[in-house]
C-alpha cells in the first residue's frame, strides 16, 4: 500500500468573481521513501495541492471532492483535531519564503520546541531543547546551541530555511511537503539546501513531495514527476521517462526551455502564450491554445493514456 | 484615465457592503439638507424677528416638531443650520489640511535633506501634543470665529497628511517608474505631480475620510466648550452646549436632537471611511 | 548600546520640551496685556506703569524670555491671578484627580477593547464580529461630550441613580475604593473610555487581521500547534507590539480629553482648571498647565520609545 494516495482531488475557491478551480481532479501516489516532484507554472495549482493534503485550505476555499489516503486513512474525512495530530508530526511542510515563515517575535528555540511539545506530552523541555539542537546540527546550522535563543531576523535566508527544514524533521515525519523551498534563496545556496533535503529524507526514511516551477530541480532530485497545468496533471511518470522521453507537448516545452550549454541557439525557447485563467477555463484540453499539435480533436478534454507506468493526458499521444 | 479605471474597480467593491452604502446615502441626504436649509425649515432661527419668547421651552409638538429652546428658537430649524456650519467647518478644514499637508509631505519626501528634517521635526513635536489641546489654545488666544476655527483645525490636522504623503513618496521615489522618468530627463516638478502623485492618492483618501469625522468632532467639542464658532453662527456643538445648560431642568430636547444629528452625520462618514479603508488596505488583500 | 539610545531619546525629549516652552511663552507674550485685568478700572497711568514694571513686562522679548526660563528652572511660574497661590501648586493639587480618571479609563479601555478586538478579527464576517464593529464605529463617532451628556441625562436627570458632578470620597489616594467615590467615578470613566475602547478595539482587530494572514501563522498551524494557541500567542504577540505604542500616545490624548469630561462632570481636576482659567484669563495657570501637561506627554513618549526596544526583538539595540 502506498504511503500517500491522492485520488481525484478537487480544491475550489468560491470567490466573488466566480469559482476558481485551483485543483481540479488530480491523482497520484507516493511510496515510502520516494521523492515526488510536482512541476508547473505559477498558478498551476501545485502549492494548493500541498496545502490540501494538510487541509490548510482557508475560506473561501474548500476541498470539494476526492480522497487523500494517508496510511490508509482518508484525511478529507478527518476532523481538525485529527489533522492537528498529523501536522508537524506525521506530515510536515516546508514553506517557500524563509523570510516570512518564522514568527519574528518568538525565539528559534521556542518555535522548534513547540513542534515537539505539542505532539509528545511526556517529553520535558530539556529533552525537547536537546533534540532541537541535535537536528540543527544535522542541517548544518553553525553554533546550534546559541542559535536556539536567537530571533529569526538575526539569521540569513539560508540559515532560516535550514531552521524551517529542521523544524519539519523534528518528529520524524513519514511525509515531507516542500513548497518551492529554494525559490527565495540565492542561487549558491539553492543547491546546498536541495541536497540537504534529499539526504535528510533518505536518512530519516521520509517521503518527500517537492513542489517547484523549476524542472531542472526535479530532474536532479526526484524519483517520480507529476507535471501540472491549470489545476490538472498532464503527465505523470518516473523521472527518466519524463525528462528523457517527454510525451505531453507541455512537458516537452518545459524541457525545451532549459538552456543547454552545448547548444548554439541565439534565443532561449519559450512556450508561446500564457496559462488560461482558472476562472474561465477553455473547453477541451487546457493547453490547446499554446500547442503546436492542437486540432479539433482537442476540443474534448483528453482521456488518461497509460504508457507502461506512465500516465499522459493528450490526444496526440498514442 | 488612470483615475477612471482605478475608481471603477473600487466602486464595485465599495457598493458590496450594505452598511457603507447606507452611510453614503445618509451622508448625501445630510449634504442636501445642509446645502439649502431654508428650503427644509420653516423658521430661520437666526432671524430675531421670527422668534417669540412665548414659544420658549416647548416640548416637541406639531408646531415645532422637535421643540424649542429658551429663546423660542425651533430646534429642528436650528439643527439644520447648525448642520451646515458643522459640515462646512469639517470639510473646509480637511480640504485645507490636505492641500497644505500633502504638499509639504511631497516636498519633504522628495527633496529630503534639511527641508525634510525641519518639516518632520515640527510635525513630530506637534504630534506629541493632543489635537484638542493645540486647537484649544489657538482658539483661546484668538477668540471665536468660523474662519479661525477652520484654521485651528487645519493646523492640527496637516501633520497626518504630510506624514502619509512623505512616506509614500519615499517608497515610490525609488521605484522603477520614477527612476526611468528621471532617466528620461523629466523635471522634478513633472515627476512629482505627473508620476508619483497619482499613486499616492489612495492612502490620502483613506486618511481624509477618517479625519473629516475627527475634524467635525473637534469643532463640535470646541464649540461645546465655548471656544469654537460664535453664537451668531452656531454649529451642532454649540447647540448642544446651549441645551446642556437647561438639561437639568428636564428640557432634554434642546441638546439631545442636535446631538443625535451630529452622531448620525459622523457615523455615516465613518461607515464610508471604514469601507474605503478596508478595500484600499493592501495588506488585507489575498 | 542601549544606554546610548536612552541618552539619545532623553536629549531629544529635552529639546522638545525646550521648544514647547518657547512656544508657550511666545503665545503668552502675544496673548495680551494682563495688566488690564489686575488693576481696577480707575487706575492711573502711573499705576499701570508701576504694575508693568512689577510684572516685568515692560522689558524686551528676549529679556522676558530669559527671566521666564530662569523662573521655570526654579519652579516659579508666578502666582495665579485668581487663586493667589503659586500657579504650579494649584496645578499639582488638581493633577491627582485627572490622573485617576485617565488611568482608570485607560485600564477599562484596554481590558475591554483588546479582547473584543481579537474576537472580531478571527472571523470577520461572522454576525458577532459585525455587531462588535458597528458598536465600535458608534464609539469613535460619538464625541466625548455627547457620551457624557447622554449618561448624565439618563443616570442623573431621569433616574437619579448616580451623582452628576464632583468627585467622591478618597481612600488610599483614589476614590475608586469607596462606594461614594465609585458612584462618582462611573460616569466620567465610562465617558472617557468609550471612545478609547472603540479605538483600541479597532486597532487590535486590524492588527490581528493583518498578522493572521502572514506565512508564519500558516506554518504554525502546519506544525500542529492548536489554533487557539496560534491566535492568542503567535498572532497576538505580534499585533500587541505596535499597539503598545498607540496606547502610550493615546494616554496623552486621554489626558487632554479629560478637559471635556471634567467640564461636564465638574470633576476637580486640571481639565476643569484650564477651562476656567482660560475664561478667567488667569495667565500663570494656563502657562503652568501647558508646561506640566507637555512634560507628561513628552515623558510618556519617551517611556514608550524606550519600552518599545525592550518588547520588539527586531528593534533591540
Amino acid at each position: 500500500m502506498a504511503l500517500l494516495e491522492v485520488n481525484n482531488l478537487k480544491t475550489h475557491f468560491f470567490t466573488r468573481s466566480g469559482v476558481v478551480k485551483s485543483v481540479d481532479g488530480i491523482s497520484f501516489a507516493i511510496e515510502k521513501g520516494e521523492i515526488l516532484g510536482i512541476v508547473g507554472e505559477s498558478g498551476a495549482g501545485k502549492s494548493i495541492t500541498g496545502f490540501s493534503i494538510l487541509k490548510l485550505i482557508d475560506e473561501p476555499g474548500k476541498i470539494v471532492e476526492g480522497e487523500i489516503l494517508f496510511d490508509g486513512v482518508d484525511l478529507v474525512q478527518q476532523d481538525e483535531k485529527h489533522m492537528q495530530r498529523i501536522r508537524g508530526n506525521k506530515i510536515s511542510m516546508i514553506f517557500q519564503d524563509p523570510q516570512t515563515s518564522l514568527n519574528p517575535v518568538i525565539t528559534i528555540g521556542e518555535q522548534m520546541m513547540e513542534a515537539i511539545l505539542y505532539h509528545h506530552e511526556n517529553v520535558s523541555r530539556k529533552e525537547a531543547f536537546a533534540s532541537c539542537v541535535e537536528i540543527l546540527k544535522l542541517v548544518g546550522l553553525p553554533a546550534a546551541h546559541e542559535r536556539m535563543k536567537s530571533y529569526p531576523h538575526q539569521l540569513s535566508g539560508g540559515m532560516k530555511q535550514r531552521v524551517v527544514i529542521a523544524m519539519a524533521l523534528l518528529n520524524n515525519p513519514k511525509l515531507l511537503i516542500a513548497d518551492e523551498p529554494t525559490t527565495a534563496l540565492d542561487v549558491t545556496i539553492q543547491a546546498q539546501i536541495l541536497y540537504l533535503m534529499k539526504k535528510l529524507s533518505r536518512d530519516f526514511g521520509s517521503s518527500l513531495i517537492l513542489i517547484t516551477h523549476d524542472i531542472a530541480v526535479v530532474s536532479q532530485l526526484c524519483d517520480k514527476i507529476a507535471v501540472m497545468y491549470a489545476g490538472r496533471i498532464v503527465e505523470y511518470g518516473s523521472k527518466e521517462e519524463i525528462i528523457f522521453d517527454p510525451k505531453h507537448p507541455y512537458t516537452k516545452g518545459l524541457i525545451e526551455c532549459l538552456p543547454k550549454l552545448n547548444d548554439d541557439k541565439e534565443r532561449l525557447y519559450q512556450i508561446p502564450g500564457i496559462m488560461p485563467t482558472l476562472l474561465n477555463l477553455p473547453q477541451g484540453c487546457y493547453f490547446k491554445d499554446r500547442c503546436e499539435l492542437a486540432d479539433s480533436e482537442c476540443d474534448v478534454y483528453p482521456e488518461e493514456q497509460q504508457l507502461g507506468e506512465r500516465r499522459v493526458f493528450c490526444h496526440k499521444v498514442k | 484615465m488612470i483615475m477612471k479605471w482605478f475608481k471603477n474597480e473600487l466602486l464595485v467593491e465599495f457598493f458590496e457592503d450594505k452598511m457603507a452604502v447606507i452611510g453614503l446615502v445618509i451622508f448625501a441626504l445630510l449634504g442636501i439638507l445642509a446645502l439649502a436649509p431654508s428650503i427644509f425649515t420653516y423658521q430661520n432661527p437666526y432671524d430675531l424677528t421670527q422668534l417669540f419668547l412665548e414659544n420658549s421651552f416647548q416640548a416637541p409638538n406639531p408646531n415645532f416638531i422637535l421643540g424649542t429652546d429658551e429663546q423660542g428658537r425651533d430646534i429642528y430649524s436650528a439643527m439644520l443650520y447648525g448642520l451646515r456650519i458643522s459640515l462646512y467647518v469639517g470639510l473646509a478644514s480637511t480640504i485645507l489640511s490636505v492641500i497644505i499637508g500633502y504638499t509639504l509631505g511631497l516636498i519633504s519626501g522628495y527633496y529630503g535633506g534639511w527641508v525634510d528634517t525641519i518639516i518632520m521635526r515640527i510635525a513630530d513635536i506637534q504630534l506629541s501634543f493632543p489635537a484638542i489641546l493645540i486647537a484649544l489654545i489657538i482658539m483661546a488666544l484668538w477668540g471665536e470665529g468660523v474662519g479661525k476655527i477652520i484654521i485651528a483645525i487645519t493646523v492640527v490636522n496637516w501633520v497626518y497628511y504630510a506624514r502619509t504623503a512623505r512616506g509614500v513618496v519615499l517608497s515610490e521615489k525609488e521605484k522603477d517608474y520614477a527612476q526611468s522618468a528621471r532617466a528620461l530627463g523629466m523635471s522634478n516638478f513633472g515627476i512629482i505631480f505627473g508620476e508619483i502623485l497619482p499613486n499616492t492618492t489612495a492612502p490620502i483618501i483613506v486618511i481624509a475620510t477618517v479625519r473629516i469625522a475627527n475634524a467635525i468632532i473637534l469643532e463640535a467639542t470646541l464649540s461645546f466648550l465655548g471656544l469654537g464658532v460664535p453664537i451668531t453662527e452656531p454649529s451642532l456643538g454649540s447647540l448642544i452646549a446651549n441645551g446642556y445648560q437647561v438639561l437639568f431642568s428636564g428640557y432634554w430636547w434642546a441638546s439631545v436632537f442636535p446631538g443625535v444629528l451630529l452622531m448620525v452625520l459622523i457615523i455615516s462618514i465613518n461607515l464610508i471611511g471604514d469601507r474605503m479603508r478596508d478595500i484600499m488596505n493592501p495588506r488585507l488583500k489575498r | 548600546m542601549m544606554f546610548k539610545y536612552i541618552l539619545n531619546r532623553l536629549f531629544h525629549s529635552a529639546i522638545v520640551m525646550f521648544v514647547i516652552s518657547f512656544v508657550v511663552f511666545f503665545i503668552m507674550f502675544k496673548a495680551g496685556d494682563p495688566v488690564q485685568l489686575l488693576l481696577p478700572p480707575d487706575a492711573t497711568q502711573q499705576d499701570v506703569i508701576e504694575m508693568r514694571h512689577a510684572l516685568g513686562i515692560d522689558q524686551s522679548f528676549i529679556k522676558q524670555y530669559q527671566a521666564f526660563l530662569v523662573n521655570v528652572s526654579k519652579g516659579n511660574l508666578g502666582n495665579s491671578f485668581v487663586y493667589g497661590q503659586p500657579a504650579l501648586n494649584v496645578v499639582f493639587e488638581r493633577l491627582p484627580a485627572t490622573l485617576e480618571l485617565s488611568v482608570i479609563a485607560m485600564i477599562v479601555s484596554i481590558l475591554l477593547g483588546v479582547p473584543l478586538g481579537i474576537i472580531a478579527s478571527i472571523r470577520p464576517r461572522a454576525w458577532y464580529s459585525r455587531a462588535i464593529m458597528f458598536l465600535s464605529l458608534a464609539g469613535i463617532s460619538i464625541p466625548v461630550f455627547w457620551t457624557g451628556m447622554v449618561l448624565v441625562l439618563f443616570f442623573s436627570v431621569m433616574t437619579g441613580w448616580l451623582p452628576s458632578s464632583g468627585r467622591g470620597e478618597i481612600y488610599l489616594f483614589t476614590s475608586a475604593f469607596t462606594w461614594d467615590g465609585f458612584k462618582h467615578l462611573i460616569m466620567p470613566v465610562l465617558t472617557l473610555s468609550f471612545f478609547q475602547l472603540a479605538l483600541i478595539l479597532r486597532l487590535t482587530r486590524t492588527g490581528m487581521m493583518e498578522v493572521l494572514m502572514q506565512d508564519y501563522i500558516k506554518l504554525a498551524v502546519a506544525k500542529g500547534v492548536p489554533r487557539k494557541v496560534v491566535v492568542y500567542y503567535h498572532a497576538l504577540k505580534n499585533s500587541l507590539i505596535p499597539l503598545i505604542t498607540v496606547i502610550g500616545i493615546q494616554f496623552g490624548q486621554l489626558v487632554a480629553f479629560t478637559i471635556v469630561t471634567e467640564t461636564i462632570f465638574a470633576w476637580p481636576g486640571t481639565g476643569k482648571l484650564i477651562i476656567d482659567s482660560i475664561q478667567n484669563l488667569d495667565r500663570p495657570i494656563v502657562v503652568a498647565y501647558l508646561l506640566v501637561i507637555s512634560f507628561i506627554f513628552v515623558a510618556i513618549n519617551f517611556i514608550v520609545d524606550v519600552l518599545y526596544t525592550f518588547i520588539d526583538p527586531r528593534v533591540r539595540v
